[in-house]
C-alpha cells in the first residue's frame, strides 16, 4: 500500500502506545523486522479525514533516546537518520497525562531533533480521576506544538488526533527545551561541520552513540571518536548534565500548566492490590496458582484445536495421495512438505494461548510484579526476574518463549535464558514421555491417591526445571558480561487488560512463528523425508518386488493393512535413515538403544513427537498416534534378536527419556535461536551442549538401572 | 543516609549519587537530586525494593539503591 505521509508513534512503555496504534490502524497492519536487527517492526495504515493515507510506524517504547536495549536503539536511528527507509514526516509523541514529568523527557529529546511533532496526551480520563488539571492550551503554547487530549482505551479524541495529523505543519515549530549546544559547544560544532549534520542535538547524539549506529561509516565513527578525545568529551557526564537541564525545563513547564490537588495521602488502588500480590506468602501462592492455571489452560484449551489441525493435515495428505498420480513427487508433497507444515501449524494453538496469557499479564502490570518478586532468586542462578516468563512458557513451547526473552535488557541474562529455556519440558516431549512411562511404570496408585505414572511424569517436569537452573548457574560463570547488569524498572499501575491488544499479540506471535520457524522445519522435514523414503541401490525396488510374490499377493487380499505395514517397516529399515540407524548403533549402544531406536532418534531430529510415529512404523502398526495402545503392546513384546530379552526394559525407557529431556531435537528452536541471536554460534553451542548432556545423562541412567 | 537504608514507608530527598553510570540511568527515570523518594515496599526475598518517585513507582535492586545518597 502506498501512503501519502509517514507518521511515527513514540512514547514511554505503558503509555498506551500500542492501543493507540491499534485504534488508528485497525486490522490494517503488518509486522516485519527493522532492517538488520531482530526487532519487530509494526507498520499500519490509517485513512485521514482529507482522504489521504497515513502510514503509521509503531516504534518500541522507550524512556529516552539513549537506548538501554536493542529494541530501544531503533528509535533514534529511525527518527534521526533521514536515509532510514522508515524516516517519518511527522512524529506523534504519546504522553501519559498521569505521569507527565517522566514522559516529557523523551518528548524534549525528540523535539530537539527538529522533526515535526504532535503530542497526544493520553489517559486524560485517568488524569481527571486523579485530580490532575492540565491547561492544554497553555501547555501547547509553551511547547509550540499541537497537543491533542485523548483516551486511547476509550477511543476518545482519536478523530481530533487524525485531524491534527492531517493539518500538521511540514516544518518543525517546537520551542527549544534546553540549550543543547551548551553541553559540548566545540564538539557539536565540529561534528555538524565534518559529518554534515544540520541539527545540534543529532550531532550530540552521534557523539554519544556513534559506536553502535549502523548508518555511520567506519571513517565517520572513527572521526567522531578522535573529536571526542580532542575536546575531552565524557559521554556519561554529558548525558547527566543534559538530563538535569531537561528536567529543569520540564519542572518549569509543569509548574505553569499543571495543577494537582494534593489529596491527603490516600492509599491508591494499585498499592492495595500490590499489598496482596507481592505479599511474602500470598504473593508466591497467587503467582504459582496463576502459573498452574496457565499451564493447565495451555494444555486443555489447545488439545482440541491441535487435534483439529493435525486431523486436517492427515485429511489433506490422504486427499493428495488419492487425487494426485502416485509417484515420488506426490510423496514429497504429501509426506514431506504437508507433513512438515503440519508439524509447524500444530503448535499455533499453544503459541497463541501462551501469548494471550503473557499479554494479559503484561497489560495488567502483573508481569513487572512477578519480575520484582522473583529477581533475587533468579539472580542467584545467573538469570533475571524477567527470565521467569520464558522459562514458564517453555513448558508449552520453547519457540514463543525464546521470542519473549526480548524484554530482558541485559545481554548476558538474555543469552543464558535463551540457552536454558529449551531444557524445560515442552509439550512435544509429552507424547514421548507418555509412551515410555506407560511402557515401564506400572499404572498403580501409591499412598492411595498418587498414580505412579503421573508421579513419573511430574518427576520429569521437575527434573527439567532443576536442570535448567543448574545449566544457567554454570553458564553464569562461563559467559562474560558485556555490560553491567542493573534492574531499574517501572512498576506500572494495575489496569484492565485490553482484549483487542491480546488478540493482536496472539495473531502477531503465531504469524511470526509460522513464517520464521516454518521455513526451517519444512526444509528439515523434506530432508528427513528423503532419508526415510529412499535407500541406496535397488533396495526399495527389491522390497516392492518381494511383496509382488504370490504368497504376499494372497495375503494382500486377506489382510491388506498388515502387508502395507510390513512394506513400510521394511522400507524404513532399508532407507538411508535406516542405514544411519545402523551406523549410529555402536555410538548409542552404551545408552541401551538398538538401531530401531536409532532410526527414531534420527527421524525425530526435527521434532521430538515424531518419535512416536516412527516407533509405530518400526513396530509395524498403523502409523496413527491414536493407536497408542497397539504401539505400546508391540514395543512391550519387542525382543532382542540375539538375547531374546525385552528391548524396552526400565533402564532403556528411562535412558530414552533422559535423552529426550536434554537433546535439542527441535528444528524450530534452533531456527528461532538463530533468529534471536543473529549468530549461528549460539544455536550451534546450544545444540552441542544439549546433545552432550543428553548422551551423558542417558549413559549414566542406563548403567545405574541396568 | 542511603536509599537502601530506608525502611518501608520512610521518605527522603535525593542529594547525590555515588556511581556515575547508575546516576545517568536513575536520572532518566526521574530520580533526580531534589526529588522526594519514598520506599513503598520491599520484595518478599528482601531485594529489590519499590520506591515512589516523580509520581510513579520504580523498582530497583538494593545495590542500586545504595548509590543514591539522601539529604
Amino acid at each position: 500500500m502506498k501512503a501519502d505521509i509517514r507518521v511515527a508513534l513514540v512514547g514511554n512503555p505503558n503509555t498506551g502506545k500500542s492501543t493507540l496504534f491499534n485504534v488508528l490502524t485497525g486490522l490494517n497492519q503488518k509486522i516485519g523486522n527493522f532492517p538488520g536487527v531482530t526487532v519487530d517492526k509494526k507498520v499500519g495504515y490509517s485513512s485521514l479525514p482529507d482522504g489521504r493515507t497515513a502510514e503509521i510506524v509503531d516504534l518500541p517504547g522507550t524512556y529516552s533516546l539513549y537506548p538501554k536495549s536493542r529494541d530501544e536503539s531503533i528509535v533514534f536511528s529511525v527518527l534521526a537518520d533521514k536515509a532510514n527507509e522508515l524516516s517519518p514526516d511527522l512524529v506523534v509523541v504519546i504522553l501519559d497525562a498521569t505521569n507527565l514529568k517522566r514522559n516529557l523527557l523523551l518528548y524534549t529529546q525528540v523535539a530537539d531533533l527538529k522533526i515535526p511533532v504532535v503530542v497526544a496526551l493520553n489517559m486524560m480520563d485517568m488524569a481527571k480521576k486523579a485530580d490532575i488539571d492540565i491547561n492544554v492550551d497553555a501547555f501547547a503554547q509553551k511547547l509550540g506544538v499541537p497537543v491533542v487530549p485523548i483516551s486511547a482505551r476509550k477511543t476518545e479524541g482519536i478523530d481530533q488526533l487524525k485531524q491534527t495529523i492531517t493539518f500538521a505543519n511540514k516544518v518543525a515549530l517546537q520551542q527549544d527545551s534546553i540549550d543543547v549546544e551548551a553541553i559540548a559547544p566545540q564538539l557539536i560544532a565540529r561534528i555538524r561541520q565534518d559529518i554534515k549534520v544540520d541539527n545540534a542535538y543529532f550531532a550530540l547524539q552521534l557523539a554519544h552513540q556513534h559506536e553502535t549506529l549502523t548508518f555511520l561509516s567506519k571513517e565517520q565513527s572513527d572521526h567522531i571518536e578522535e573529536l571526542e578525545k580532542e575536546y575531552d568529551f565524557h559521554s556519561q557526564k554529558a548525558q547527566g548534565a543534559e538530563t538535569i537541564a531537561r528536567y529543569n525545563f520540564i519542572n518549569d513547564l509543569l509548574y505553569d500548566t499543571v495543577t494537582q490537588k494534593i489529596t491527603a495521602e490516600d492509599e491508591s488502588l494499585s498499592n492495595r492490590i500490590d499489598k496482596v500480590l507481592t505479599h511474602r506468602v500470598f504473593g508466591f501462592i497467587i503467582f504459582f496458582a496463576i502459573l498452574l492455571f496457565m499451564f493447565q489452560a495451555i494444555f486443555a484449551w489447545s488439545k482440541y484445536p491441535m487435534e483439529l489441525i493435525s486431523d486436517g493435515f492427515v485429511l489433506a495428505q490422504t486427499a493428495l495421495h488419492h487425487y494426485l498420480p502416485a509417484g515420488p513427487l506426490t510423496n514429497l508433497l504429501a509426506d514431506g512438505i504437508v507433513a512438515g507444515l503440519s508439524g509447524v501449524m500444530v503448535f499455533i494453538p499453544q503459541i497463541a494461548i501462551l501469548f494471550a496469557f503473557i499479554s494479559i499479564l503484561e497489560d495488567t502490570g502483573y508481569m513487572s510484579r512477578v519480575t520484582f518478586m522473583m529477581d533475587k532468586i533468579m539472580r542467584k542462578v545467573g538469570l533475571n526476574g524477567k527470565s521467569v516468563v520464558p522459562l514458564i512458557g517453555g513448558f508449552a513451547c520453547a519457540v514463543p518463549s525464546i521470542m519473549s526473552t526480548r524484554t530482558i535488557e541485559n545481554w548476558k541474562d538474555r543469552m543464558i535464558t535463551i540457552m536454558v529455556t529449551p531444557l524445560v519440558t515442552c509439550s512435544a516431549r509429552l507424547p514421548v514421555y507418555t509412551l515410555l512411562i506407560s511402557l515401564v511404570v506400572p499404572n498403580k496408585n501409591v499412598w492411595w491417591i498418587f498414580n505412579m505414572q503421573g508421579l513419573a511424569l511430574t518427576a520429569m517436569y521437575v527434573f527439567s526445571l532443576i536442570s535448567a537452573v543448574v545449566v544457567a548457574w554454570v553458564m553464569k560463570h562461563l559467559l562474560r558480561a558485556r555490560e553491567r547488569g542493573y534492574f531499574i524498572m517501572e512498576l506500572p499501575v494495575y489496569r484492565m487488560p485490553r482484549w483487542n491488544n491480546v488478540l493482536h499479540t496472539m495473531y502477531d506471535r503465531a504469524k511470526t512463528f509460522v513464517i520464521q520457524a516454518g521455513k526451517v522445519i519444512i526444509a528439515v522435514s523434506v530432508i528427513l523425508w528423503v532419508l526415510a523414503s529412499f535407500g541406496p541401490g535397488k533396495r526399495m525396488d527389491n522390497i516392492e518386488q518381494k511383496y509382488q510374490q504370490p504368497q504376499y499377493v494372497a495375503l494382500q487380499k486377506s489382510a491388506p493393512d498388515s502387508v502395507s505395514r510390513l512394506i513400510a517397516s521394511e522400507k524404513l529399515e532399508n532407507s538411508y535413515a535406516g542405514m544411519l540407524g545402523h551406523v549410529i548403533e555402536p555410538v548409542i549402544k552404551p545408552l541401551g538403544f538398538d538401531w530401531k531406536i536409532g532410526i527414531a532418534l534420527i527421524t525425530s531430529f526435527a521434532a521430538r513427537e515424531v518419535f512416536v510415529g516412527t516407533m509405530a512404523t518400526m513396530y509395524s502398526v498403523n502409523g496413527d498416534a491414536e493407536k497408542m495402545e497397539s504401539v505400546q503392546a508391540k514395543m512391550r513384546n519387542a525382543r532382542n534378536a540375539q538375547t531374546g530379552q525385552p528391548v524396552f526394559t526400565l533402564a532403556v525407557a528411562m535412558s530414552l527419556m533422559m535423552f529426550y529431556a536434554f537433546a535439542m531435537q527441535c528444528a524450530s528452536t534452533v531456527a528461532v535461536v538463530y533468529r534471536e541471536t543473529k549468530n549461528w554460534r549460539w544455536p550451534a553451542a546450544q545444540f552441542a551442549y544439549m546433545t552432550g548432556l543428553a548422551y551423558l545423562a542417558s549413559l549414566i541412567t542406563y548403567h545405574l538401572l541396568k | 543516609m542511603r536509599l537502601s537504608q530506608l525502611k518501608v514507608g520512610e521518605k527522603g530527598t535525593v542529594k547525590e549519587f555515588t556511581d556515575l553510570e547508575m546516576s545517568v540511568k536513575l536520572m532518566e527515570m526521574g530520580c533526580l537530586p531534589g526529588e522526594e523518594i519514598k520506599v513503598e515496599r520491599i520484595a518478599p526475598m528482601g531485594d529489590p525494593i519499590a520506591v515512589n518517585v516523580a509520581g510513579y513507582q520504580l523498582s530497583l535492586r538494593k545495590r542500586e539503591a545504595s548509590t543514591i545518597i539522601l539529604q
